[in-house]
């Protein structure tokens, strides 16, 4: 395989203006959840038994899964269907959906009661076929650990022949680098499997959690209420994909002062529209089906969240994308990539919160500050993560003969996939 | 299995649905709907009391104040939901046609026969006894609270206040003292008949016997024998339930559409695989064939 490109660590000084605020919010969060800890959720949360979900579920669940999915399609795109010219994103997109995936593990330990019983849910005697969320958590388990056997070889590139810790740990070097060359010689041969695997688990949970309140119709609201919500949600977690990677290119490309790939980024673009006009067109279709449209315009706070999330979130970014001359600038790229993040996030947090109607609701639900600065907490944590891996490990690809100065090793790089 | 003939109709209609999914598993519960033990609520001749709400609070450990304190009637003012330290309240409604009408109610787990919170619940925690309750086990629980989310008429209740141990709360239908024979605290205390412990398919002819002998005086439909599958827990209104606080629900039950959609792509494991080896194919026989026409774009 000819790859004009090869993956690098970014050389940059880690904490810059943005990363240090970034690192401020990401240590009140860090008080909040250990407040959450210690006080509980009653004390931390507007959480009761009319909303017993908010915004962790909504954000740092649902949307998280949802805005991971750029590690599934892009295997998918490029691993699956060989479309080699987009080689480059496939290790940023992997990267993403690994930091995101933890934290979504993080996130779901955070909102739970007795956290310290989520193993449960791996007792065979404990399994409970008929629960969604049992299947949801069980994929999101396995495809998390696909996903760091997938980071592997990265980390192989990176390290092997060079482990050198420092003296009180040197004894460790041996065995790991034994380690990693056992892993260099079997991981090759299987991580295809391995790719496959996660490309099924997604699709698996990415719709599940479209199930998820297809148990309680009568407390979900009609616009979000059908039971193809399932596929919906998986069209959409595949329709976020390539903004996701396109959105995170963008902003690496400016924080490493590297040129954007513009040249791939459009042309990943150019699957965007069909991809998001599918999922509106059956989002249509089934409004259309189950005579729905009269609630579009019943101008209730759901209602409205629906026309955002709709307009906003597909139309505008279809438009967009579909306009070459937008698609080809990075400004258009960058605007059409939000806006399909944000609203598909915006689903989420529909369907998990604005269309949750309790059977005696005295009082809407809105999220503490305390809620808010967990999520955006969490969000801070996973950005400096994502940093100081693009840092440590070859992740983000440059051109050949522009590669930032590096150690002796620049010529080794094969790509393991 | 004997299958009564709503359940069948049931399944049939089930079955085409799963058709859609592909999957040949149908929605079956083993149908012991009819020999469970239920509780008739009589709100027409409930007086208000509230000599329930002490009995269960007793039983439970929940509250040691005297049954003198019961007799507060000012509590009707607002409408009361079971809480995490209360699994049962009385509330009151009102005639919509004669406002001076008033009648109490007594609400709590409904101890539904297809409970859409044992079928949510990630880890089993929840189950319906063979007697009819449907039983928690907090030991397994880990605090999700889908069941919450689950259920139909809001009654799981949470201890958000505890941050190590919370649990969910609600009514056990005492089932350690119908497992013994005996009938639930409320409905040992309750003085007059607007409470009646026994096999369900006995309080519903019971019910109907009701209607028969005081005509005009019921609403005369037994909430809770179709809605949501039935519930074990049941009651006797003066008016249409849609004026009370009893939620206006459909006899199907919630869990098949999940559980059609779960056993569809998740159990049978038919799907995925056939999906993955679909992938394999793909990638197997694509292979690198088409990078010369990528490159030329
Ligand atoms: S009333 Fe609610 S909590 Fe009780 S059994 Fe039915 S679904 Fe479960
Ligand atoms: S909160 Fe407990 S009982 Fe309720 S669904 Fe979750 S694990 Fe089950
Ligand atoms: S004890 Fe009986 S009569 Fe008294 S409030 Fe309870 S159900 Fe009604």
């Amino acid at each position: 395989m000819s790859h004009h490109e090869i993956a690098v660590p970014m050389k940059a000084k880690f904490f810059s203006t943005g990363t240090k605020i970034v690192f401020a919010i990401m240590l009140a969060g860090m008080a909040a959840v250990a407040y959450r800890f210690i006080a509980g959720l009653g004390a931390a949360t507007n959480l009761d038994d009319q909303y017993p979900w908010g915004i962790w579920i909504a954000i740092d669940v649902a949307s998280g899964v949802a805005l991971a999915a750029g590690g599934f399609t892009t295997a998918l795109l490029v691993e699956i269907f060989h479309k080699d010219k987009y080689h480059a994103i496939i290790r940023p997109a992997l990267l993403t959906a690994m930091l995101g995936y933890t934290f979504v593990a993080i996130g779901v330990t955070v909102d739970l009661g007795r956290y310290y019983n989520i193993w449960h849910v791996m007792l065979p005697d404990m399994w409970q076929g008929n629960s969604v969320l049992f299947e949801v958590g069980m994929c999101v388990m396995i495809y998390l650990t696909v996903l760091y056997i997938e980071f592997i070889p990265v980390v192989v590139e990176r390290f092997k022949g060079k482990v050198n810790l420092p003296s009180p740990l040197s004894f460790l070097n041996g065995i790991i680098e034994w380690f990693l060359s056992i892993a260099d010689r079997t991981l090759g041969r299987f991580v295809s499997l391995f790719v496959i695997a996660g490309v099924v688990l997604s699709c698996m949970h990415q719709s599940s959690l479209g199930t998820l309140m297809l148990i309680a119709p009568f407390k979900t609201h009609v616009l979000w209420n059908t039971p193809i919500s399932p596929l919906l949600f998986l069209l959409s977690a595949i329709a976020v994909g390539f903004p996701m990677v396109i959105f995170e290119s963008i902003l690496a490309s400016r924080s490493f002062k590297l040129k954007p790939e513009l040249g791939i980024l459009s042309s990943l673009a150019r699957y965007t529209p069909a991809l998001l006009g599918v999922y509106l067109g059956i989002k249509i279709g089934d409004i259309t089906i189950r005579e729905a449209w009269p609630a579009v315009l019943e101008s209730s706070p759901q209602s409205w969240s629906w026309i955002v999330e709709m307009v906003f979130g597909v139309i505008i970014p279809i438009i967009i994308l579909a306009t070459p001359r937008f698609r080809k600038s990075i400004g258009g790229l960058f605007t059409a990539a939000t806006m399909v993040i944000l609203g598909v996030a915006l689903n989420r947090i529909n369907y998990f919160v604005i269309a949750y109607k309790p059977v005696y609701a005295d009082y809407p639900y809105f999220p503490t500050f305390i809620e808010i600065l967990v999520t955006v907490g969490f969000i801070s944590a996973l950005v400096l993560l994502y940093r100081a891996c693009v840092m440590i490990f070859p992740v983000i690809s440059v051109p050949v003969g522009q590669e930032p100065k590096k150690e002796e090793d620049g010529s080794r790089i094969t790509s393991p996939f | 299995m004997s299958l009564d003939r709503r359940k069948f109709l049931g399944i049939t209609a089930l079955s085409s649905a799963t058709l859609l999914t592909g999957s040949t598993h149908a929605h079956e519960i083993e149908s012991k709907t009819d020999e469970v033990y239920g509780v008739l609520v009589d709100t027409v001749v409930c007086i208000g009391c509230r000599k329930c709400e002490w009995a269960c609070n007793q039983e439970h450990g929940l509250s040691d104040k005297d049954l003198k304190s019961y007799e507060d009637k000012s509590v009707f003012k607002e409408h009361r939901r079971p809480n995490a330290s209360a699994y049962t309240v009385v509330n009151e409604y009102r005639d919509p046609a004669d406002s001076s009408k008033a009648y109490s109610m007594k609400v709590q787990c409904m101890h539904c026969n297809e409970p859409a919170c044992v079928s949510a619940c990630i880890v089993g925690a929840l189950e319906k006894n063979e007697l009819g309750s449907v039983d928690y086990d907090a030991w397994k629980c880990i605090g999700c609270r889908y069941c919450i989310i689950a259920c139909p008429f809001q009654v799981p209740a949470y201890e958000y206040e505890n941050p190590l141990t919370p649990q969910i709360r609600k009514c056990t239908f005492c089932h350690e003292r119908v497992a013994k024979g005996e009938s639930p605290a409320c409905v040992s205390i309750c003085p007059n008949e607007a409470l009646t412990f026994g096999p369900r398919s006995k309080l519903i002819d019971l019910a109907h016997s009701r209607f028969k002998a005081n005509p005009g005086r019921y609403h005369e439909h037994v909430y809770g024998e179709n809605e949501v599958g039935g519930t074990s827990w049941m009651y006797l209104t003066a008016v249409d339930t849609k004026h009370t606080e009893l939620p206006v629900l459909s006899a199907a039950p919630l869990p098949p559409l999940t559980e059609i959609i779960q056993h569809g792509i998740f159990k049978s494991f038919v799907p995925p695989l056939a999906l993955y080896a679909l992938l394999g194919l793909i990638m197997h026989t694509i292979g690198d064939k088409n990078e010369e026409q990528e490159v030329k774009e």
